[in-house]
């Protein structure tokens, strides 16, 4: 499990030793020329208020984010971390299961600093901005309209909003050093820099306006053609959907207007947010064709947005410790153990699983084993008993031994992907996060991600 | 079988793949399949490598055995001016009303709307007859929205009610449930052996009940091959390295003494086997969680070299043996 290809054998460097010690030069190379970001200095630098993760689905947004802003408490600063849709055993190992959509202190927190985690509540911060806008007749209303309750549910697009509107309103409360936002599972990494403006633009858009003052257009000359326009719509959809509808959109859209005065200024006032300094956008991607395609158009548009990038995190990269065994002669070395013929496989696997010299710890490499070629001692049973283990062991070998030649042909792959886009964006700081074995689900796991993440990789076995 | 089969699951899972793959796998030995897609993503067209796929239905590919796929990219605006003009003879006016936006904000503020034109649309190419009684499409797969939003996608007639509670939309709506609620119709769920999918699918299949849905298969996607079995990984935990070490010699990957070529590889090995381990653990955890579903479940492997045509005609291939059809 590492991205860091040095030897298991040889002992790792210390974790908080000199950067450079800590990369493997095989790392190095496979970097090559494309700058290491510096995760540490990012977020202890008191200039940094704002971390964004971005992504495509399932790359690791929401677990970056949580590493960070442990990472950045424990470092000693006050951190808030607002999570979207956190796995529910993460959410729960940090306190923050329970949906109140306000940040909570996260327990168990090293250090000096402080770490306060949420989840956002799309539907709630949607209907505490009415409530925050609106007097409470008229909150009502808008709250029981059906259009509302469509739009606050689930249009593509509310829940980017709404991230975008929590941001906003925690950065207004200035009570953090740093907040680090999560963005919402996508297909594309965009969407998070377009939904908000396009469901601000839609709300202010044309027909709204339209259907909010029609008695205005229809005094006024050369606005016949929208009148016309208008009666025909109201007439066909109100044939269509029954009559009621447009009487709730137009009470929706009256009561939004009067009580928002613009949704559009409103995303664009956060939207501008993103760009100001202190803020630092972190794109994270799996070392995977479609993954890094995003990432690439998401620099592209920072760039063209004038919005800070910070870097790449690579995460969930493989690595191996016996880099130098090609797949092809591991698995040219496995086919000769099948062809050496196997035994009674299951008798040779009972006489080891009872054998009392059992594999201790395969991190001491330079523990008391000082065998040579000779078997091991305690193999001494009956000679068949002998051979049917050898064919046991024989048989794991060669399991072993293509597990690695699988391992060496997904590193290739990754490395080609990274390749790619290290080509065509040599200018994007990278850091790699070794792929955990399991799931990365409570404040240990949080913290190794952050080890990992801000030494570019792991420093040994994982 | 059923005729209408709905593929959802969590995102990235892998919908689109299993659904295209799906529809291969149904349409051989002549049968005719319609793939269609909904969100308005042409996720079919980059699959097969073609075109952007227009509001039209057209043979994208022929399955083994001379059975053909047809695809249909649904978009809703087209689909709400096609349904005015078959009520209201409207043509002119229809585009009118998208030039006001009318169109646009019918379709997108009001999602049950939306829903019921996308769902309405499938049912329709179910129903289908051509002139000599005979349907028009064997089945009909539908890569559909993920597990968050399945149930209320397909219980347009609820989603309708609070904005229509009479007049043509809802007489649809409700002739849309109809078909949806019957044996016609199978909702699968893709998943991989991960937590978090496992978990959505479980909570999936209690919301497609509780709307009285008809839950069909659930597709474990993209399963790794197991390398070691139960027994390899039991020896790997009380094997004396010095065993292995030797082995790897006879292999001929070196010297078996401590530091030669062999021994050197025996504690990357080990800990790659320990990951694997981990891993498989985790896996055989995700599966008895999914086994506990009592559906019947599918596993289609991880094809290590990325998805390109030839793969997904391995994956129908594979649908097929595991007797999808
Ligand atoms: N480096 C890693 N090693 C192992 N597992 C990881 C790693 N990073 C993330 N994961 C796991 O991958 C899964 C997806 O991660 P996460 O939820 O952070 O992704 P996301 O980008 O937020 O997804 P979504 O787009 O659905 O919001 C989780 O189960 C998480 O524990
Ligand atoms: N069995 C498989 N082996 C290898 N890669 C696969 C497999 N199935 C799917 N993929 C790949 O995984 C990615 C996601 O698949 P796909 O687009 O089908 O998922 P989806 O669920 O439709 O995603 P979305 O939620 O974004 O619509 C694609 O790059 C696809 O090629
Ligand atoms: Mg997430
Ligand atoms: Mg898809």
């Amino acid at each position: 499990m590492t991205s860091d290809p040095a030897p298991a054998h040889t002992p790792a460097a210390p974790r908080d030793g000199a950067r450079e010690g800590t990369r493997g030069h095989d790392s190095a190379r496979r970097l090559g020329p494309t700058r290491v970001l510096d995760i540490d200095p990012l977020l202890d630098d008191p200039k940094t208020r704002i971390v964004v993760c971005c992504g495509s689905g399932g790359v690791g947004k929401t677990t970056t984010a949580a590493a960070l802003g442990l990472r950045a408490a424990e470092r000693g600063r006050k951190v808030v971390v607002l999570t979207i849709d956190p796995a529910r055993r993460l959410a729960q190992s940090m306190g923050i299961d329970s949906l109140d959509n306000t940040p909570r202190r996260v327990k168990d927190v090293d250090g000096d600093g402080e770490l306060h985690a949420m989840m956002l509540d799309m539907k709630r911060t949607f209907d505490e901005v009415v409530e925050a806008h609106a007097d409470r007749e008229r909150a009502a209303a808008i709250l029981s309209n059906p259009f509302y309750q469509s739009l606050s549910a689930g249009f593509a697009g509310t829940q980017e909003y709404m991230a975008m509107e929590k941001l906003g309103q925690l950065r207004a409360r200035d009570e953090w050093d740093l907040i680090v936002v999560d963005t919402p599972p996508s297909r594309s990494a965009l969407d998070f820099l377009d939904a908000p403006k396009r469901l601000g633009s839609f709300l202010d858009g044309r027909l709204i306006r339209l259907l909010t003052a029609p008695a205005k257009l229809g005094g006024r000359a050369g606005m016949k053609f929208l009148n016309v326009g208008m009666s025909m719509m109201t007439g066909t959809l109100g044939k269509l959907l029954g009559g009621q509808l447009l009487k709730d959109v137009q009470t929706f859209v009256a009561a939004m207007d009067t009580t928002f005065g613009g949704f559009r200024t409103r995303a664009d006032a956060t939207y501008k947010l993103l760009q100001a300094p202190g803020t630092a956008f972190l794109v994270v991607a799996a070392p995977e064709r479609d993954a890094l395609r995003e990432a690439a158009y998401f620099v592209e548009r920072l760039a063209a947005e004038d919005m800070p990038l910070a870097g790449l995190v690579l995460n969930r990269v493989h690595g191996s410790g016996a880099g130098e065994l090609s797949a092809e002669r591991a698995l040219a070395a496995a086919e000769n153990l099948d062809d050496a013929g196997i035994v009674d496989q299951e008798t040779g696997k009972a006489a080891f699983r009872n054998s009392p010299e059992t594999q201790g710890s395969s991190e001491s490499p330079a523990d008391s084993d000082t065998a040579t070629e000779a078997p091991a001692p305690d193999v001494g049973s009956p000679a068949a008993d002998r051979a049917s283990a050898d064919g046991a062991v024989g048989q794991l070998t060669a399991g072993l031994l293509r597990l690695h030649a699988d391992r060496m042909h997904l590193l290739a792959r990754e490395q080609r992907t990274r390749d790619r886009f290290t080509a065509l964006h040599p200018e994007v700081a990278v850091v790699e996060v070794a792929a955990l074995p399991g799931d990365v689900h409570d404040l240990a796991g949080l913290r190794d991600i952050g080890d990992r993440m801000a030494n570019g990789g792991p420093t040994g076995t994982a | 079988m059923s005729r209408l089969q709905v593929v959802s699951g969590k995102g990235g899972t892998g919908k689109t793949t299993v659904a295209a793959a799906l529809a291969l796998a149904l349409a051989t030995e002549g049968k005719r399949a319609l793939l269609v897609e909904v969100e308005g993503r042409q996720g079919i067209a980059q699959l097969f490598e073609t075109e952007a796929l227009p509001y039209e239905e057209r043979k994208i590919a022929v399955a083994p055995g001379g059975g053909e796929v047809y695809a249909l990219a649904i978009d809703p605006e087209l689909a709400l001016l096609d349904y005015l003009q078959m009520f209201y003879k409207l043509g002119g006016a229809g585009r009118a009303l998208k030039k006001l936006g009318a169109i646009d904000f019918a379709t997108t503020v009001a999602p049950g709307l939306r829903d019921v034109l996308l769902t309405g649309k499938a049912c329709e190419a179910v129903r289908r007859k051509d002139k000599t009684g005979r349907f028009a499409y064997d089945y009909v797969v539908m890569d559909a929205p993920p597990t968050g939003r399945i149930a209320r996608f397909l219980n347009v007639n609820d989603e309708v009610a609070g904005l229509a509670k009479i007049g043509p939309i809802h007489n649809q709506a409700q002739a849309v449930m109809r078909v949806l609620k019957s044996k016609e119709t199978a909702v699968h769920l893709v998943t991989l052996l991960e937590e978090m999918p496992v978990q959505e699918t479980a909570d999936g299949i209690a919301e497609l009940r509780a709307a009285k849905l008809p839950v069909g298969r659930v597709m474990v996607n993209m399963v790794r091959p197991a390398l070691l079995d139960e027994a390899d990984l039991e020896l790997v935990r009380s094997i004396p390295r010095t065993a292995l070490a030797k082995s790897l010699s006879t292999a001929g990957l070196g010297g078996a003494r401590r530091g030669g070529g062999a021994d050197r590889l025996v504690d990357p090995l080990l800990e790659q086997a320990g990951e694997y381990a981990e891993r498989y653990a985790l896996e055989r955890e995700q599966r008895s969680v999914l086994t506990g579903l009592g559906l019947p479940l599918h596993e289609l492997p991880l094809l290590a070299e990325g998805m390109d045509l030839a793969g997904l005609y391995e994956l129908a291939t594979e649908l097929r043996q595991q007797g999808i059809s």
